[in-house]
């Protein structure tokens, strides 16, 4: 995904085959009579669409997708002419622009116009709009998912019970008017025991951070492990046997000593270890991990790769429960989180994981995650005593990337750590 | 009554909004050892705080407050009013309440809930996640549990149990309230140069920081002044609908601009939990069934609620034919994600009408009104061509 010279190992290259395959069942869909369901990243539920043998449509994958195929600019573009703000999020007017474009895939095919929009609105008020919006261009059925928020820190039975009778009286209806299939709760819960197996062996990948040198990157190799589990697969037996894959690829570098591979191959030695806040930019993706590698700086924890669960801090899919762990885990995305309990994950990362400091990377589109990331830092950075740094780009929209800025902020921040190490303080 | 009489219930509403220092709920507090509690907008369901003897305050940011801290809270890209809220939090501007509530808006007044948890806390600091299901069995439910919760920690405070009567009587107050409200956009709408938006904004915004009893007072004395105001007269203005502006306020100079560039503003967004419930609620009944259900069946559409069954837009064409209105102006603040994301549907619906519309962005601390004034001016000028007036 980060550009073909770039070194990939065997998990990424089965994980670009897995997501090829999808995009071609996709684009083979209005022939083949499977139905397509467009949803959402975090708190998806796509043990539950894949129950009734729908496949899975997530708009920010695609978005992400045009923006590191440099197609993003130009359905901005189309978007903004048709009336859409400049201020708001691009990755809702990279979909627009591209549905508006011929909805051309990632794989360079024709993806399917949905059959049902899951509105699972977790963790991101821009949702709601978004899915008002496609509905406007689709005129296709729609059913709200609406998951309250942590508001308190806690998930609470009424929040619980709430988000349970929607699945129940809401989503598998519609699902089944979709599909024109029947709700099988045996089948979900096989679809979930898979889920905690993928969900395991992911958790042991992330965690291998915590060993000196890391053998991953968790940010920006981060997103390629989070691809199958966070999108179209988690629940599927392809999914179980990536993430076994992977793991043991993780444990085989660990042996070897090896730190994480970057898009130049195996890194050398492990300078700087950070903790990053905020998606990563996708339009100079390649360009923005570079910028770390070379200065041997690995992140050994991110927020980003918990949008789709916390696993790490013990969520998993619990075959026993089906409705109600679903619930539980839409409740229990990242962004879903409060500001305090994202402050507190926040430092115990930065300690956990022996960071040398927090890095937040602003994205202009994400209100969600950017709202309150000021106020974070100077928390994260008084708790844990590390220099915090800050930059700011965006998801999809190129205009957004300064890349000499972003070089200039980070060499700052990483003299920083240098100084506070040789004893400067921490500021 | 002379336009004196007008002209003094304006300045005193004026004086209560200009008080960023929160003086009448200070007053208030002293007068009855009640607690106080902000709440931001566009909705909160201000009838349970009241019948806990809790004096509920509306809070829509700082205006042209000069932002010196707030400033450093937020990246540019970050609309306007949680920098002066902060702003307002920490220059002791807030001190008077006892606690401050976050409905579900955006994700940046969701998160701005807590940052105030981690800014102020010894305050009581509430997200108050509305539902987006409307069945009463489902969202319904879950709303009433929230609203029940809200009492519980209000009661925690200080404040007087919830109780079925008192419920009661503080719903019929503000229901009371409300039609007062409804009375005075129905008279803008039949005679808009009665009751100019600028001045029934500040008499509505008043209404914020008084005791629902005093404002409905208040709402009495101005509708009685404006129509024994003999002084005045229609002016050749185009009448049009003001959307988008729900949660950061304009400034009340851009309000003025409007109306002095030949637009008569007959009906708006601007402080809407005046009129977020759009009839009475049932005084008949379990009194806290009746609110609940007055959230789900008979609130505004807005850009904050998913519209289910209906149609996007359809609300507000049907409010541009009530009111008259011969064009919208969109004015949403600037970086709004739910007034902007909502726009292309609604400029969609009111195109698909024929009704012309044209739109700008604001701040609330925008100073400058030349461009906006000019554009409003040309968009009067066309619709009254257009309408061969």
């Amino acid at each position: 995904m980060a550009g073909t010279a770039a070194a990939k190992d065997r998990s990424q290259r089965r994980q670009k085959a897995m997501i090829a395959e999808h995009f071609s069942r996709l684009a083979r869909a209005p022939e083949t009579g499977e139905r397509a369901v467009y949803t959402y990243v975090p708190g998806n539920l796509t043990e539950l669409v894949r129950n009734f043998g729908a496949l899975p449509v997530l708009p920010e994958i695609n978005a992400l997708q045009s923006g590191m195929r440099g197609k993003s600019r130009d359905y901005i573009a189309v978007a903004e002419k048709d009336g859409h703000s400049e201020d708001v999020c691009t990755y809702v007017k990279c979909d627009i622009g591209m549905k508006r474009s011929g909805n051309i895939g990632p794989t360079g095919e024709r993806l399917p116009d949905p059959d049902l929009l899951l509105l699972s609105y977790t963790g991101c008020f821009t949702f709601l709009k978004w899915f008002e919006l496609l509905r406007e261009e689709y005129r296709c059925p729609v059913v709200m998912l609406h998951v309250p928020y942590q508001g308190d820190g806690v998930v609470t039975d009424s929040m619980r019970r709430y988000v349970v009778d929607q699945i129940r009286g809401k989503v598998i209806p519609a699902l089944e008017e979709a599909t024109g299939k029947a709700y099988d709760e045996d089948l979900l819960r096989e679809h979930l025991a898979r889920s905690a197996r993928a969900e395991d062996d992911l958790v042991a990948v992330l965690e291998s951070a915590k060993l000196r040198p890391s053998p991953i990157d968790a940010y920006f190799g981060g997103v390629y492990y989070i691809g199958p589990i966070f999108s179209a697969f988690r629940g599927t037996e392809e999914a179980v046997q990536y993430y076994r894959e992977l793991r043991e690829e993780v444990e085989e570098r660990l042996r070897e000593g090896k730190g994480p591979v970057t898009p130049d191959g195996d890194m050398g030695e492990e300078r700087y270890r950070v903790v990053v806040e905020g998606p990563p930019n996708w339009t100079s993706f390649r360009e923005f991990w570079k910028m770390f590698s070379d200065e041997g700086a690995v992140v050994v924890a991110s927020t980003y790769t918990k949008v789709g669960g916390v696993y790490d801090q013990g969520f998993r899919h619990d075959p026993s429960r089906p409705l109600e762990t679903l619930a539980e885990y839409c409740m229990g995305c990242y962004t879903n989180l409060n500001l305090p309990s994202r402050v507190d994950l926040l430092a115990k990362y930065v300690r956990e994981y022996q960071a040398d400091g927090l890095l937040v990377n602003s994205v202009k589109s994400c209100n969600s995650f950017s709202a309150g990331q000021l106020l974070m830092l100077r928390e994260v950075e008084k708790r844990t005593g590390k220099p915090a740094g800050f930059i700011e780009s965006d998801l999809v929209d190129p205009r957004y990337f300064s890349a000499a800025n972003i070089r200039n902020r980070l060499e700052s921040w990483f003299q920083m750590i240098e100084q506070s190490r040789s004893g400067g303080g921490a500021p | 009554m002379s336009g004196a009489a007008t002209a003094e219930v304006v300045a005193r509403a004026e004086a209560l909004v200009q008080d960023l220092r929160l003086g009448p709920v200070r007053a208030w507090k002293e007068g009855t050892g009640g607690l106080a509690v902000g709440y931001m907008p566009v909705y909160v369901p201000r009838e349970v705080l009241h019948a806990q003897g809790v004096l509920p305050v509306g809070i829509v940011g700082g205006g042209e407050m000069e932002i010196i801290r707030g400033d450093a809270y937020y990246q540019s890209y970050i609309c306007h009013i949680p920098r002066s809220t902060v702003e307002l939090g920490l220059n002791g501007g807030l001190d008077a309440l006892d606690g401050m509530l976050f409905p579900a808006i955006c994700d940046v007044i969701r998160n701005l809930s807590g940052m105030w948890k981690m800014l102020f806390p010894g305050k009581l600091v509430r997200y108050l996640d509305v539902p987006q299901d409307f069945d009463p069995e489902v969202g319904g439910r879950f709303w009433r549990h929230e609203i029940e919760s809200l009492a519980a920690d209000l009661e925690a405070r200080g404040a007087r149990p919830l109780q079925a009567p008192s419920l009661r009587e503080s719903i019929r107050l503000y229901n009371e309230n409300r039609r007062r409200v409804r009375d005075l956009y129905r008279l803008r709408i039949d005679e808009p140069w009665r009751v100019p938006t600028h001045e029934l904004y500040l008499v509505l915004r008043a209404g914020l920081v008084l005791p629902v009893e005093e404002h409905s007072a208040m709402l009495d004395e101005y509708r009685e002044a404006v129509l024994a105001d003999a002084e005045r007269r229609p002016l050749d203005q185009a009448r049009v609908l003001l959307v988008g502006s729900f949660c950061e306020q304009p400034p009340l100079g851009l309000l003025r601009t409007l109306e002095r560039s030949g637009c008569y503003i007959v009906d708006d967004d601007l402080l809407q939990v005046h009129r977020w419930v759009k009839g009475d609620v049932a005084l008949d009944g379990d009194p806290l069934e009746s609110l609940v259900n007055s959230f789900l069946r008979d609130s505004m559409a807005h850009p904050t609620r998913y519209i289910d069954r209906d149609e996007k837009g359809r609300e507000l064409v049907e409010r541009v034919r009530e009111s008259g209105a011969e064009g919208v102006l969109f004015a949403a603040a600037s970086f709004c994600d739910p007034a902007l994301l909502d726009q292309p549907m609604a400029v969609a619906a009111v195109e698909k009408a024929g009704v012309p519309w044209t739109s700008f962005k604001y701040a609330e601390n925008n100073g400058q009104f030349q461009v906006i004034r000019e554009q409003a001016g040309t968009f009067a000028d066309s619709i009254k061509l257009w309408s061969g007036a």
